[in-house]
């Protein structure tokens, strides 16, 4: 493999000062109607004040430079041509869990099972938002709104501005199964928003799916607080249909001997981004986050930006960023990842990697990834790759009989393998695996 | 059944001529041997007959009973027979020697038109296979030669080998780096696979693999080329007297 290792060290974001176009904005916020929000009132009309304040990313803004905001800066979701049809079974369909679905980011609960879970205090926003007091109250818009420093996240202040509906989730103790939140389409030019809130309390546990697509345009944000030694599992899977634009946003804070891992898996879609803010506050705590994205630019363009941002302020902690991207016909993968160790936060243990398999050479790659370290005792790393599939390897697997298209997917899987290997479940990392080869296999060839 | 007529290779990307007029011809259940100094071109002709790429044929061919290899992909090749048990096995991260040696098997057998193996049949035969070469059950299930030993890759070879059944087997140097136990273990098996049906053409530099698998035929290459061909006594005189004399005779 032909690998480039990218290396820099102390890459500090510069603030770009240029004025936005109030206009853009302005016209952004006419075209949606602003719920006024029960126990989210304030912190809505704080994130409407910040949005304004930072107006609409552009791409010379620092975080911005490689994936053009155009598309979500646009007053209207564009339209999706295609069908909404991806042929697939759910993903997770088999497996006991509690399942709550949503049609273009409103909760439907005809299609869900009953919120109750023992151990678990599940509510939904659009009905917890009627009352004037909930214990989210104390989350909502405050990850997000602390996310926003040192850099500007306009699109989760309008998310925490806009959101209807989300879950609201607070464990309490670690319950018998996981929750499942599964996004389906409704309509075709539906631009959508949800906000979950969820709360881990001192020593509980929660494995969290979410799963499927919403609307043609889509903007989810999620705020986690894990209280000490909390754990949570957090594994998505985003398959779009290849106009579909979207966002996601995570927003973490790790208390102490806390554990928290989350694994993302995209494939296509014409612009995707997520964001991850995470904030290790307390000792002995950990964060793993991992990423698996299949881009294939043969029947539209596809563009994949991952932006984490990991926050050492604690000591003996560790943090592990790993982040694999297929990209042919043409695909583009982004990775921006920092990691910021603040003053005393001794024994921090950080480890960052990005890597891109190539299968063509018009796919590209653009990796920026930033160590920031003000303690003199840590352990931090990072690296970035980009290459192209091993030809011995491929070789080898032919000479044993195995077709050509069936051994770049052995060798897909191979390279993905240890961004998988985040998922900590053996049920759950071979229905991802199967459900990725079954994705390859498909588009095997093409 | 394999049938090598005056082949003539040269690198792809440079003006270098690797196999130079060779020629040889294995039968259909014997063992051929070929010996031959460093970087005469041994590596090479099995490369070339299992189809990697990067190489030119420049004149002559080969064929697989009658079938023109050359004109086949590495896994129709596979498929119609050949294996190439390598000189450095190649480690695959992330895919399973299970998962990697079921789907070979079962390409294969698809290929050929063959009904696939069940799992369970997969299973058992693996397992029984896989005790004869004293691989345990940790290392199929480990990526396939992530982190094997020299010689434990080179057993997996032959586990390959047994569990794909190929009717013409090239080896190329399975017995470096083998442990004179694992010595045994890798030519016991080799030795239960001939039939009157399957050949092996074993390319060593030691006449004592030769020793546990007798060859009927030895050849001796040197610049790209067969220069001597006798019986089991030509690995001796190698291994007595070294190529000087061979190559000097020959020329
Ligand atoms: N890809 C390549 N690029 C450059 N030279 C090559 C390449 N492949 C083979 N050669 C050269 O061709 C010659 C034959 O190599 P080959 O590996 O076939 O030899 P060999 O007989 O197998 O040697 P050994 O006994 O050391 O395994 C050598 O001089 C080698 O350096
Ligand atoms: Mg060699």
């Amino acid at each position: 493999m032909a690998d480039t290792a990218v290396k820099n060290q102390d890459v500090t974001p510069q603030v770009t000062g240029e004025a936005k176009p109030a206009n853009a904005l302005d016209a952004r916020l006419a075209a949606l109607s602003l719920p006024e929000g029960g126990f989210t009132a304030a912190a809505r009309a704080d994130a409407l004040a910040r949005l304004r304040d930072m107006g609409l990313p552009a791409p010379r803004d620092e975080y911005w430079r490689y994936t053009d905001p155009k598309p979500f800066n646009a007053p209207e979701a564009a339209p999706l041509a295609l069908g909404d049809d991806l042929g697939d079974s759910p993903l997770f369909g088999d497996l006991d869990r509690l399942k709550l679905v949503f049609v273009d980011g409103v909760f439907d609960a005809e299609a869900s099972d009953d919120v109750a879970l023992e151990g678990v205090e599940i509510d939904v926003l659009s009905v917890a938002d009627r009352q004037a007091a909930h214990w989210a109250g104390d989350l909502y818009g405050a990850l997000e709104a602390s996310g926003q420093k040192p850099v500007k996240r306009p699109f989760a202040a309008l998310n925490t501005v806009v959101a209807r509906d989300g879950v609201l989730i607070r464990v309490t103790a670690t319950p018998a199964k996981p929750v499942h939140v599964i996004h389906r389409r409704g309509s075709a030019d539906a631009d959508t928003y949800w906000h979950h809130v969820v709360r881990i309390e001192e020593g509980a546990e929660l494995t969290l799916l979410e799963t499927g697509m919403s609307g043609a345009r889509s903007n989810g944000a999620l705020e986690v607080d894990l209280q000490k030694g909390a754990k949570f599992n957090y594994i998505t899977s985003k398959r779009a249909v290849h106009e579909t634009v979207g966002l996601s946003h995570i927003f973490a804070r790790v208390d102490a001997e806390a554990q928290l891992k989350s694994f993302t898996l995209s494939v296509n879609g014409r612009v995707m981004r997520h964001e991850g803010v995470i904030d290790i506050v307390g000792d002995d705590a950990f964060a793993h986050i991992a990423a698996a994205v299949l881009g294939d630019g043969d029947i539209g363009p596809f563009h994949h930006d991952d932006t984490v941002f990991i926050t050492h302020a604690a000591e003996r902690c560790e943090s592990r960023q790993v982040f694999k991207k297929v990209l042919k016909n043409g695909a583009e993968g982004v990775f921006q990842g920092k990691i910021l160790v603040k003053p005393g936060a001794q024994k921090t243990d950080g480890y960052q990697i990005s890597q891109a398999l190539l299968l063509d050479e018009r796919s590209q790659f653009l990796a920026k990834p930033e160590l920031e370290i003000y303690a003199d005792d840590v352990k931090c790393s990072h690296g970035s790759t980009t290459g192209a599939l091993d030809e011995e390897a491929l070789f080898y697997l032919r000479s044993r009989g195995i077709p050509h298209e069936r051994a770049i997917i052995f060798l897909v899987l191979s390279f993905l393998a240890d961004a998988l290997a985040e998922v900590e479940d053996d049920e759950l990392r071979d229905q991802i695996n199967d459900r990725l080869e079954a994705w390859l296999t498909d588009r095997a060839g093409k | 059944m394999l049938k090598i007529d005056n082949l003539h290779v040269k690198l792809e990307d440079e003006d270098k001529q690797i196999l130079k007029g060779l020629s040889l011809e294995v039968p259909a259940g014997q063992v051929h041997a070929i010996m031959g100094p460093n970087g005469s071109g041994k590596s090479t002709l099995s490369y070339v007959l299992s189809g990697r790429d990067g190489y030119e044929v420049t004149d002559g061919g080969a064929s697989l009973n009658g079938d023109d290899l050359l004109e086949m992909e590495p896994e129709e090749r596979a498929a119609a027979g050949l294996f190439l048990a390598f000189q450095y096995p190649v480690e695959i991260p992330g895919v399973g020697n299970m998962t990697f040696l079921r789907t070979a098997v079962n390409a294969q057998r698809k290929a050929r038109g063959e009904e696939e193996l069940s799992s369970g049949e997969f299973l058992k035969k693996v397992r029984a296979k896989a005790a004869e070469l004293k691989i345990d059950a940790d290392m199929l299930k480990r990526p396939v030669n992530v982190g094997f030993s020299g010689g434990e890759k080179k057993r997996n070879e032959i586990l390959q080998m047994a569990m794909l059944e190929p009717r013409m087997c090239i080896m190329d140097e399975t017995d470096s780096g083998l442990d004179v136990d694992a010595m045994r273990l890798v030519s016991d098996g080799v030795n239960a696979l001939r039939s009157p049906d399957r050949s092996f053409l074993v390319i060593t530099h030691y006449q004592r693999l030769l020793n546990h698998i007798q060859p009927d035929v030895v050849h001796i290459m040197s610049n790209g080329r067969i220069v001597k061909t006798g019986g089991p006594e030509l690995a001796l005189q190698v291994e007595e007297e070294g190529y000087g004399d061979l190559l000097t005779g020959a020329q």
